[in-house]
Formats: structure tokens, sequence, C-alpha cells
């Protein structure tokens, strides 16, 4: 596939260096079946304070995107191409040493699985001073009340006392807490959140997302929020990208891309998504429209646009891969047949019927 | 596990879950009671035993061979469990013997976990080539019979305390280098490492402060139960004679002295040392035992 140019457009009229920019970023493993291409030239810019929902399926290169910004690729991935800019230096040509330096410094990383990131056998405090230190002078003594003061921040009760505790005796929504004032430590200029909410309930999952977006608000810092739930990026994104396949096949902001989605797949995204597609038309009762057939497999993608085969629109043109058009709006999208906005409904309807 | 915000913090450490647990089997309890004797027995012998079997000018020819009860000619002692071919008391040589076998199963276990658990760490964690030449190296290691092993080595090597440590740890390391990579390999795919990743520590800590305790569990059950069998095994060579040196017997080398007078009815030089050695391993293996149920992961609630 052709990489698209990176062009500075969309960045422009701010004036100031982004947190991130990612540009061409492709993150591609090396397997005896042949080349898998994790990410495939994706582009985004992040400024500071700014939450962006990285949003796709499970395989479609959200979390390896996430990945790559930090240089934790494991082999056989490689980076192999690509700039990864972080308030101007690229870090793609970093040693590991230097990543290092960046990783829970400058970048910071929250996982999905709070039962899974903190270290069982050892107490909180070793484990948040040890972040501390890491990249720091500081006497240990500071360093703990450094972290008692992000227990605070995150709003844990009696911090003091949390400090002492292990891991198992804490729930799960409290053990993310505090997986979030580990990543706050250190001030980060970014932190890159992959579905950090996913295996909390519901209530615990709403304040945790109110947290993180005063927090953001607050220090400037940046938020890649990688998700497969729109609903919380509707919620608490600033600008959305939609992954698929190891592409960004539409960007904008929040409100552009999911009140008037453009490209089909965003469209069939929203459409199973039961108070969003009431939004966009859906009418109430009726079954739920899902996007036909899987996810390719990354190692046979299809030539062309990768969604053609499970796409009502497509036509010969997809057999080639679309460029990347740039709407007034900042907005990007990959497709030779955009729906129109009045026409989601229209397209809902037709599906139902 | 409790969520509950108010419970006070201190209260249940790992280690305390850990031994109310423990507990929980009055077996075990009973083994950690009397193995914890035996180790007190061996670490204060020379204030506990009647006499020192060590010191050759005590030792009388003509007491030799008494049964037990029997008075010393010069009526000095009482040998409780009889003397051996050289008039020593047997209890005494017990003691000091059981001091032999349990310092030798320690020291070569301890050696042996701590080799076996470096290179399985390192093996678990670096993958690749490295980690296929270190557990080639350990299967090789392990297609010997530990035994026949422990036989060459000596053999090159000369009897006696040090080089049997060398033996049992040459045996014995390939155990904790499976066992420490495989725990390995399973932590290292944990979020919590990737996590450690992510907040930039550096690999050696990662390795040491994140990986190693996590690998802990199953490694203490195997170095508990190792402890057993590189006692017998130090018994059974001592017992071949390719052991400790006659003047400072362990328990198999106090069998194998016995051995020649079993058919001629003096059984206890033989068997009291035998005695000393069943329950000696009967009482690791019981705690090893108890250890394995608590630690194990599946029966963990985590």
């Amino acid at each position: 596939m052709k990489p698209t140019p990176a062009t500075a457009q969309s960045t422009a009229g701010t004036g100031q260096v982004p947190t991130l920019r990612v540009e061409n970023l492709q993150t591609h493993f090396q397997t005896r079946a042949g080349v898998v291409k994790a990410v495939d030239g994706v582009d985004f810019t992040v400024h500071a304070g700014e939450i962006m929902g990285l949003v796709g399926e499970s395989g479609s290169g959200k979390s390896m995107t996430g990945y790559s910004i930090i240089g934790l690729v494991d082999a056989p991935g490689r980076i192999a191409g690509g700039r990864v800019l972080l308030k101007g230096e690229d870090l793609t040509g970093y040693s590991q040493t230097q990543l290092r330096r960046i990783r829970g410094n400058r970048i910071a990383m929250i996982f999905q699985d709070p039962m899974m990131t903190l270290n069982p056998v050892l107490r909180i405090d070793t484990q948040m001073i040890e972040a501390i230190t890491a990249h720091a002078p500081v006497s240990k003594a500071a360093a703990r009340e450094r972290a008692r003061e992000a227990l605070a921040r995150v709003g844990i009760p009696s911090p003091d006392e949390r400090l002492n505790a292990y891991p198992h005796q804490f729930s799960g929504g409290m053990r993310q807490r505090v997986a979030i004032a580990i990543a706050l430590l250190n001030k980060p200029d970014l932190i890159i959140c992959d579905e950090p909410t996913t295996a909390l309930d519901v209530t615990i999952q709403s304040q945790i997302l109110f947290e993180m977006q005063k927090l953001c608000r607050e220090s400037g810092t940046a938020l890649i929020w990688i998700t497969h739930d729109l609903s919380v990026v509707a919620g608490l994104a600033d600008t959305v990208c939609v992954m698929y396949a190891g592409r960004i096949v539409e960007s904008g902001t929040a409100k552009a891309v999911l009140e008037t989605p453009r490209h089909p797949y965003t469209v069939g995204l929203i459409a199973s998504t039961p108070a969003a597609a009431t939004r966009l038309g859906h009418a109430r009762g009726q079954p739920l429209v899902q996007i036909p057939g899987m996810t390719p497999s990354l190692l046979r993608l299809p030539p062309g646009c990768a969604f053609r085969e499970r796409c009502s629109r497509s036509s010969e043109a997809c057999l080639e891969a679309p460029p990347v058009t740039r709407y007034a709006d900042g907005s990007t999208l990959r497709c030779f047949h955009p729906v129109e906005p009045g026409a989601v409904a229209r397209d809902l309807a037709a599906t139902v019927s | 596990m409790n969520s509950v915000l108010s419970v006070p913090v201190r209260e249940e450490t790992p280690f305390r879950r850990f031994a109310a647990s423990f507990a929980e089997s009055r077996m075990a309890v009973a083994g950690l009671v009397v193995l914890v004797a035996l180790v007190l027995l061996a670490i204060f012998a020379p204030w506990i035993a009647p006499q020192n079997p060590y010191d050759l000018a005590r030792l009388d020819i003509m007491d030799s061979r008494l049964s037990p009860g029997e008075q010393s000619g010069d009526g000095t002692l009482v040998f409780l469990l009889g003397s051996d071919g050289q008039g020593r008391d047997m209890l005494s040589a017990i003691i000091y013997g059981l001091r032999i076998s349990i310092g030798v199963g320690v020291i070569a276990t301890v050696l042996a976990l701590a080799i076996g658990m470096s290179v399985g760490l390192l093996a678990g964690y670096a993958g690749g080539r490295t980690e296929a030449f270190i557990m080639r190296v350990a299967d090789i290691q392990l297609s010997f019979p530990a035994i026949l092993l422990a036989l060459i080595l000596l053999a090159f090597l000369k009897p006696g305390i040090g080089n049997i440590i060398i033996a049992l740890v040459t045996v014995q390391w390939a155990y904790y280098a499976r066992t420490t990579r495989s725990a390995a390999i399973v932590e290292r795919r944990k979020e919590y490492i990737e996590a450690a990743r992510g907040l930039g520590l550096s690999p050696a800590r990662i390795i040491f402060r994140h990986l190693l305790p996590n690998c802990l569990p199953p490694l203490i059950v195997v170095a508990a139960l190792q402890v057993a069998s590189a006692i017998s095994l130090e018994a059974t060579l001592s017992f071949l004679g390719l052991g400790v040196p006659v003047t400072e017997p362990s328990l198999g080398l106090l069998i194998s002295n016995g051995f020649r007078f079993l058919l001629s009815g003096q059984y206890w030089i033989s068997f009291f040392p035998g005695v000393a050695l069943l329950v000696t391993i009967v009482a690791i293996n019981l705690v090893a035992d108890r250890l394995r149920d608590v630690l194990n992961p599946r029966l963990q609630s985590t």
C-alpha cells in the first residue's frame, strides 16, 4: 500500500507543537505465514489537554498503535516506518534505553485489566515509589509523599493507609484508580489508555471517565483512549480516529465522526450501538443492524479498501486503496463512497426492511 | 478478597494468610514441629550430644558395639542407643550426623536454587537462543540418573563434604531452572510486567523485583522437596563410601558402618541412624506437601 504523505494542514491553525504527532506509522510482524501489517500508515495528532478516542474492533491495530508509540513492540514485530513525534522529538529512532527514559515519565500507559497491571507481591507504595525513583533522583520520603498526593487526586479515600496495602486488598475500580495514579505520578505529557474501563462495571466506569477528563483538563495532559466502546468515546473524547485493519479510515472531532459519520464502517459501528443508532434515525424496537462478515485476517487483506468485502456501497473503484480525503473541518476519510449526512437514516431503514 | 475500604489494612498480610492456611493441616504442623526440633538438635549438637563423636581420643575400643542402655567401661556414659564398632555413642553420632546431613542438604539446595533460578529466569525472560541453549543443557543433565551422575563426579573429585555439595548441586540445579523458566514464561506475559516496562523500569529491576517474587511459590515447593532428596542422595553416596569422610560421618555413613553387624543381631548401629534419616525426610516431605497445597496457584484466590 502506498503510504499517504501526512500534511500539516490539520495542525496548522493552532501554531504550537502538538504533544504527539504520529506520521505514517507502520508496525509489521514478520511471521512464517507472511508479513502482518498490524499498523499500516497511521497518522494523527493529539494536542495538550486533548482527548483522542482510538476506536476499532478487536484486531484493528488500535492497541498495537499504542504499543508502537512507546516502543513496546516485541519481536517478531517492529516499527517498519513512519515517525512518532513527542513534542517534536522523533521516538522511532530511539534506543530502548532512551525509550525507557520516556516511558512512565513523559508517556504513561494504562492497561486494560486492573486485576493484572499491579504486581501482586509488592505493596502499592513500593510500586509507586519505584515508578518515581526510576525517573528522578528523589528521596524515598519525597516520592512517597508524591505517591500519596497522586492517590488522593484520583479519589482514593485515606491514601496514607492505602499506600501500605497490597493490590489484592483493592477492588477492581480502586485498582484502576491506582493504575491511573501511577500513570499520573511523573506528570506525563501523554497518557495512553488501552481500554482501561472495559473490565469495570458501568457506574465505576463513568466515575473513572469523569476523573480522567478532569485530570486531563487540569494538567494539560494529552490522552489517547483506545476502546471499542463508542458510547465511552462519545462522552469523553474531543477527537476520534476510527481504525480498521491497521488503518485510520475516518477521523475528526467526536461530534463530527459520531453524528455525521462518513465512512460506511463508522456508520456500521454506530448502527450496532443501540443508543447511537437511535440518534442516527434507527427506529426503536427494530433489530440492530450489524456489519456483515468478520474482520479480515491481516495476513490476507484484500487489495484495495480493506472494508470492501463487508461494505454495501463497495464498487469497482474500491479495488484500489482509497486516498485520504480531507474536509474543511479537519476530518479525514479513506473512502470512495462517503455516506452523506441524510443518507444514514435512509440506509438504516433500507437495511432493516 | 475484601474490597471494603474500612477494613484496617495491616491486618492481613500475605504471610499471615499463608501461615493460617498452612496451619490448617495438622500433619504439616506436626512435620514442621519435628523438623524444627531436628534442626535445633543439629545446630546445637555440641551442647546436646552426650559425647563428641569426632574426638577419637575419647573413644574406647572396649566400649564397641554395646547394646542400647549399657554403660561405658569407665562408667561415665550410658549408651542410650548403643555404641558402634569404635565405641562411639550412637546418640551423639546421630545428632552430629544429622548436622552434616541437614547441613549438606540445605547448602546444596540453596546453591542449586540460586544457580537454577538465575539461569531459569534468564531463559524465561530472554527467550530465543539463550533459552534454547540453557534448557537443552538442563535436559541433558536431567536425562542422566541423579545417582549415576553424582557417582561419576565423585569418582573424579575426591570424596569430601565440599565435593559432595558440588555433586548435589550439579544434579539438582536443572529442576529449579525448569521450574523457574516455566513460571517466568507464565508471569512475563502478564500485564503487570508489561506495565512495569511501560513505566520505564530497567530490565534488571523488572526481572528481580517483579518477575522473581512472582515465580517463587513453585520454587519454594520444589526446594522443600529437593532438600529431602538431597539428604537422601547424600546418604546414598555416603553409604556407598563416596560421600563424607569417615571421621565425620553423616547419617548415610552411619548406616553403612553398621551394615556388616546387622546379621549378627547388632541392629542398632544401622537402625537408629536409619530411623533418624526416615523421620527427617518424612518431616520435610510433610511440610513440603503442605507448602505445595498452600502455594498452588490454582487453589489460590488472588
